[in-house]
């Protein structure tokens, strides 16, 4: 019996020729990832443990990008202690306000994470850079204090379901309507323990901005990964990005899959994630009228400069329905520059949008545009779930920069029109 | 090792969004994190919950986000177990990494009902709901896991050199 993507990287990574599902193995960690919520505690934990350093200061990112710029007197205290211990510890890829994007928009962007990379991170969408044909997932902030320690981590081997992608997704179909299709398909815990691996000719038709908004949402099917089969896509991004080796592992052909399930990328259509799971799909036909109070277009899924190429070209001339407050994050200083230098910054003020200095802000509930009681907000992030946005009254449907558009235009829930 | 309690029961996809909500994780410190545990799914939990109280969950328990403040917030509570009949991945690490025990069965998970008394036994994985007198067999950790959690934690275990 063969083994998956996944499994070929963990057996790598582990010094095995073969690994299989459940077996638990010690593996080395290519890149070890905290932020500013996750890194206190790994450093309290890490401290209390003894442990005097770090296995390789290269290898550790430590990016402040949830509660920055400080929204608090205490968010500005565990920067402190991050910052600090970084210093201590002389971490290359230590990132504060200024250089500071959101971590998994930043990470790809500066070549930190490559193909072939086994890559842990304290937090949930670390999951993303399987877009680059790597392995990566979430993990807690004990973990990656032992990370740090050692370079390697314990793992227990996912077995996977494979997604055969066929066909051209149509105009106004992007990664995100196809990876809430998929969880409105198999559920919030389809996946659960489990790789989801990606492959087929539909591939060709995803950019990497597809590639990493679907690689992000893993987790939200329950997955432990996401990711990619390598094509030339990748290995230009890979090229273009980062100077570390590649290595590029592939599935065998032999590989065995709990399930195989073949999405038709033409039949899917505009998607909207109602509340309070992502589950909760709905194409943009069946959303019925639903006036909403704020959009927000940003986030580790949602904020790449295609994102807000796709958002800017349909609020330019326009502005957005006067019951309705749009905030717009570029994820990282580069793409917010690139925003500016293509004019798209200009359409979003001209467009009565805020724009925001990178930040996670919202997306969590955390600052820069929290919901009162009963409001609604389209929002081009991963997650829906209870109080996610503000007051556990408020309500928010997950779309694409597109859909998020189109209803900040329209004062309710919408499509863009051809 | 036993735990004995009173159940706290909820649904399934417990996420760690209203186990300890972000608006909180401004701080890391455990106290002021169980004191607001279970918030926005149950107003009443932080008054009610008794030092050795059990959870029962659904399936998906601590699904979401990967703070490790939601296991530590349940077990400053006083959690003395969680029941579920599956976890979220990386809440299932999160609880073996600082030691809140954690158990999956499907049947108690559905049949043991809120305010129930239950008993676990850590080393048989036995669950017995001592309000209706029904047992339960829970799936035990393998001797890997097992030996992290013996050792008292992940980190624990490195500093034995026991990784
Ligand atoms: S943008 Fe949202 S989902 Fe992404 S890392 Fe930040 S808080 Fe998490």
């Amino acid at each position: 019996m063969g083994m998956t993507m996944t499994q070929k990287i963990i057996a790598a990574h582990a010094g095995l020729d073969k690994v299989k599902a459940g077996q638990l193995v010690m593996a080395k960690t290519d890149l070890v990832l905290g932020n500013d919520i996750t890194s206190p505690v790994a450093i309290k934990n890490f401290e209390a443990a003894g442990f005097n350093d770090v296995f390789d200061k290269d290898k550790i990112a430590l990016v402040m990008d949830h509660f920055t710029p400080n929204k608090d007197i205490k968010a500005a205290e565990q920067c402190k202690q991050v910052r600090t211990f970084a210093k201590k510890h002389g971490i290359t890829h230590y990132y504060d306000v200024g250089c500071v994007g959101i971590e998994h928009a930043l990470l790809p962007e500066q070549g930190l994470v490559t193909t072939g990379d086994l890559i842990v991170g304290a937090d949930s969408h670390t999951c993303t850079y399987g877009a680059l044909g790597a392995f990566s997932t979430g993990v807690g902030s004990t973990d990656i204090a032992a990370a740090m320690k050692l370079g390697k981590l314990w793992f227990k081997v996912p077995s996977a379901i494979r997604f055969v992608l066929k066909g051209k997704p149509s105009k106004w179909v992007g990664g995100k309507d196809v990876i809430l299709h998929i969880i409105g398909l198999i559920g919030v815990d389809g996946a659960l323990y489990k790789s989801m691996e990606f492959t087929g000719e539909g591939l060709k038709h995803l950019t990497m901005e597809d590639r990493l908004c679907m690689a992000n949402m893993a987790i939200e099917a329950g997955g432990k990964n996401g990711i990619f089969e390598v094509d030339d896509l990748t290995m230009a991004f890979a090229k273009e990005h980062s100077t570390k080796p590649i290595t590029v592992y592939k599935a065998d052909d032999d590989a065995a899959y709990d399930r195989t399930i073949e999405i038709d990328l033409a039949a899917v259509k505009p998607t909207v994630a109602f509340p309070h799971l992502p589950e909760n799909t709905r194409t943009i036909d069946q959303v019925g009228d639903i006036p909403i109070d704020q959009v927000v277009i940003g986030s580790c899924t949602n904020g790449r400069i295609e994102d807000l190429r796709v958002a800017a070209n349909l609020l330019k001339g326009k502005t957005v329905h006067p019951d309705v407050r749009c905030v717009v994050i570029p994820a990282t200083q580069m793409i917010y520059l690139q925003a500016m230098e293509e004019g798209l910054l200009k359409i979003f003020v001209d467009a009565h949008c805020a724009v925001s200095t990178p930040t996670c802000g919202p997306c969590l509930g955390g600052h820069m545009g929290i919901l009162a009681a009963g409001e609604r907000c389209v929002s081009t992030t991963n997650r829906n779930f209870v109080g996610r946005m503000g007051h556990v009254d408020s309500e928010v449907y997950l779309a694409s920069p597109a859909i998020a558009a189109a209803s900040a235009l329209a004062g309710k829930i919408a499509g863009p029109k051809d | 090792m036993n735990a004995n309690g009173t159940v706290f029961k909820y649904g399934n996809n417990v996420d760690t969004d209203v186990i300890i909500p972000a608006r909180y994780l401004n701080t890391s410190d455990p106290k002021e994190l169980a004191a607001h545990c279970m918030e926005d799914i149950d107003k009443t939990f932080v008054k009610r919950v008794k030092t050795g109280d059990i959870i029962v969950g659904g399936s998906n328990f601590g699904c979401g986000s990967s703070r490790e403040h939601a296991p530590l917030a349940i077990k400053t509570a006083g959690v003395s177990c969680v029941i579920a009949a599956t976890f979220a991945r990386i809440f299932y690490r999160n609880s073996i990494n600082i030691g809140l025990p954690i158990i999956e069965s499907a049947e108690a998970s559905e049949k043991i009902k809120a305010g129930d008394e239950v008993e676990v036994d850590f080393n048989t994985g036995k669950i017995v709901d001592k309000t209706t007198g029904e047992t339960f067999q829970g799936a035990a950790f393998p001797p890997f896991l097992q030996n992290i959690i013996s050792n008292g934690g992940l980190l624990k275990a490195i500093q034995n050199n026991k990784l």
